[in-house]
């Protein structure tokens, strides 16, 4: 069995939840003042997902760098396998916000998009 | 000498100045004009590419480009101008402008009003005196960013973060995203100076440690940083001899806190508040000079952009209005007092007219409490009572009420936190 506090960010109160769980089930979640707190400790739980944010290498213009992240969040174990494809990648001039600059990055099926623009 | 006229002029051109160029322009001004010292409108926004602004304004989780994005979008449908890579030298009281830039050379802009939004800078090593020696290395969290997110430069490879400001957890990610190690988050507090979910998001998911009632005691290297010692503090914030301990690493970074940048309202002659630094303004965000209007962290550091947006909305309209001749009467001034537990109240007093007008009063607490109630009291009226389950100076709290609540008999609003017994 495996037990994990978790910190709720829903909102500012930060109730610390302690929740317990085996082999991708959920047994017993204790600490949680509202339904969403319960929903989102569950999902930390099981699958913790964060959106990515970073930048790359743009040609073409004044500005080195485009900020980049990826359109929906990516499960958190993948952060740092995603940031070497991102480290390999480089943009050209024009962009626009949304272009996506990786398209299914690492078989996610989420894409790495553009923030910014440049001409 | 180049002149220029305009009826609403907005110095800094981040999302305090947009948002009250919009709102000015939309409000009836026809000629709204920012000036900017960048190149590039957004201001800081610039550098945050990370998500989490605009979740209260938008409803949305969006990054900073992106938030500010969609402001210049508005600003250029909407004909706004900008003066880019222009400083600003003076305001003169009657609401000339003197500026420089490389294309006009001198240039004043007689405007009918002004809205001051330059927003706020990082306090330094200089600001909280680290004892040490002074190796390259140690930079504030936001010149750092600033290098990594827009200049394509890394700061370091072993870090030693000092202050747990958002700025600095959110470095503390995204150091660690680009190879980095970080070493500690250290905050002489025994509490988060920071947002609790960038403790989550930034700090936890990468196994950072923070270190409260902890501060950084002396710098070591010569050329470089070579390491710092970190001891834990007493109840007085006096460092404990015996739990000195060295941290080596190659650089520090500071997140010490932020200080409105008032260098232009000062020589202005209007009145600054000792309490948060800035301009004290009315609930139109106009200042001790009628003509001119103050807006976004060059009043009072924010915690959220959209609180900024908000406010800067206000400045932007009344600004317009001030300058179009429609601005209202003000019949009798409200001073506000901060009554338990709270640090400032912005704005900082109201001047009432012949409107029964919805008021927000943003403030921050002194320290943090659990189960408190927050009323906003004038004479025997109670204008506002909420419960909060926690509160902390971290996050910004508020207090809403109708000028028409507040008895004819008084002439002050208190707001208290109280815990409840």
């Amino acid at each position: 069995m495996q037990e994990k506090k978790i910190i709720c960010t829903v909102c500012p109160i930060g109730c610390t939840i302690a929740v317990k769980g085996e082999g991708g089930k959920i047994l017993s979640i204790e600490g949680h003042t509202c339904k969403r707190g319960e929903e989102y400790s569950a999902n930390e739980f099981l699958h913790p997902v964060r959106i990515l944010t970073s930048t790359v290498r743009l040609k073409g213009s004044d500005m080195p760098l485009m900020p980049v992240r990826s359109n929906k969040p990516l499960p958190r174990e993948s952060l740092f396998d995603c940031m070497e494809e991102i480290k390999k990648t480089e943009a050209k001039v024009p962009v626009r916000c949304m272009d996506v600059i990786i398209k299914d990055i690492l078989g996610t099926g989420i894409d790495i998009v553009a923030t910014g623009n440049a001409e | 000498m180049h002149n220029i006229q305009c009826d609403v002029a907005i110095i800094g051109g981040g999302p305090a100045g947009l948002a009250a160029a919009v709102s000015a322009k939309k409000q009836g001004a026809q000629k709204v004009l920012i000036i900017e010292r960048d190149t590039a409108l957004g201001g800081i926004l610039q550098q945050c590419i990370h998500p989490g602004f605009g979740l209260t304004y938008y409803n949305e989780e969006l990054t900073g480009p992106e938030y500010y994005g969609r402001f210049i979008k508005q600003a250029e449908s909407l004909g706004i101008e900008s003066l880019l890579d222009t400083m600003v030298l003076e305001v003169q009281p009657t609401g000339k402008i003197i500026c420089v830039n490389s294309k006009y050379g001198i240039t004043y802009v007689d405007a009918k009003s002004v809205v001051l939004a330059m927003g706020c800078r990082e306090r330094t090593r200089a600001n909280i005196q680290i004892p040490g020696t002074r190796p390259a290395g140690i930079y504030t969290a936001g010149a750092a960013q600033r290098l990594i997110n827009r200049q394509n430069e890394m700061v370091g490879r072993e870090i030693v973060i000092l202050g747990s400001g958002d700025i600095g957890m959110i470095m503390a990610r995204r150091l660690t995203l680009e190879g980095a190690h970080v070493v500690a988050v250290v905050e002489i507090m025994n509490y988060l100076a920071g947002l609790t979910r960038n403790r989550v998001q930034c700090l936890d998911d990468y196994d950072i440690p923070l270190l409260l009632s902890h501060t950084v005691t002396r710098i070591v290297g010569n050329e470089r940083v070579e390491g710092v010692y970190v001891a834990q503090v007493d109840e007085n914030k006096r460092p404990i001899g015996e739990t000195e301990e060295f941290y080596p690493c190659d650089t520090l970074l500071l997140s010490v806190g932020l200080i409105p940048e008032n260098e232009l309202s000062r020589a202005t002659d209007i009145e600054i508040s000792a309490v948060t630094n800035g301009p004290v303004v009315n609930q139109f965000m106009q200042t001790s000079n009628p003509a001119v209007f103050a807006c976004g962290n060059v009043v009072h550091v924010n915690d959220l952009v959209d609180n900024v947006t908000l406010e800067s909305e206000i400045a932007g309209r009344e600004a317009a209005r001030y300058a179009m001749g429609s601005f209202p009467q003000v019949k009798r001034r409200i001073s506000l007092e901060t009554g338990n537990n709270v640090r400032y109240l912005c704005p900082h007093l109201l001047d009432i007219a012949d409107m029964d007008e919805q008021i927000t009063l943003y403030f921050r607490v002194l320290a943090p409490e659990h189960n408190v109630t927050i009323t906003a009291k004038s004479g025997d009226a109670v204008l506002y009572k909420k419960k909060a389950v926690k509160v902390n100076p971290g996050e910004m709290e508020h207090v809403t009420f109708k000028t028409g609540e507040i008895p004819a008999s008084s002439d002050c609003v208190r707001v208290d936190v109280t815990k409840e017994v």
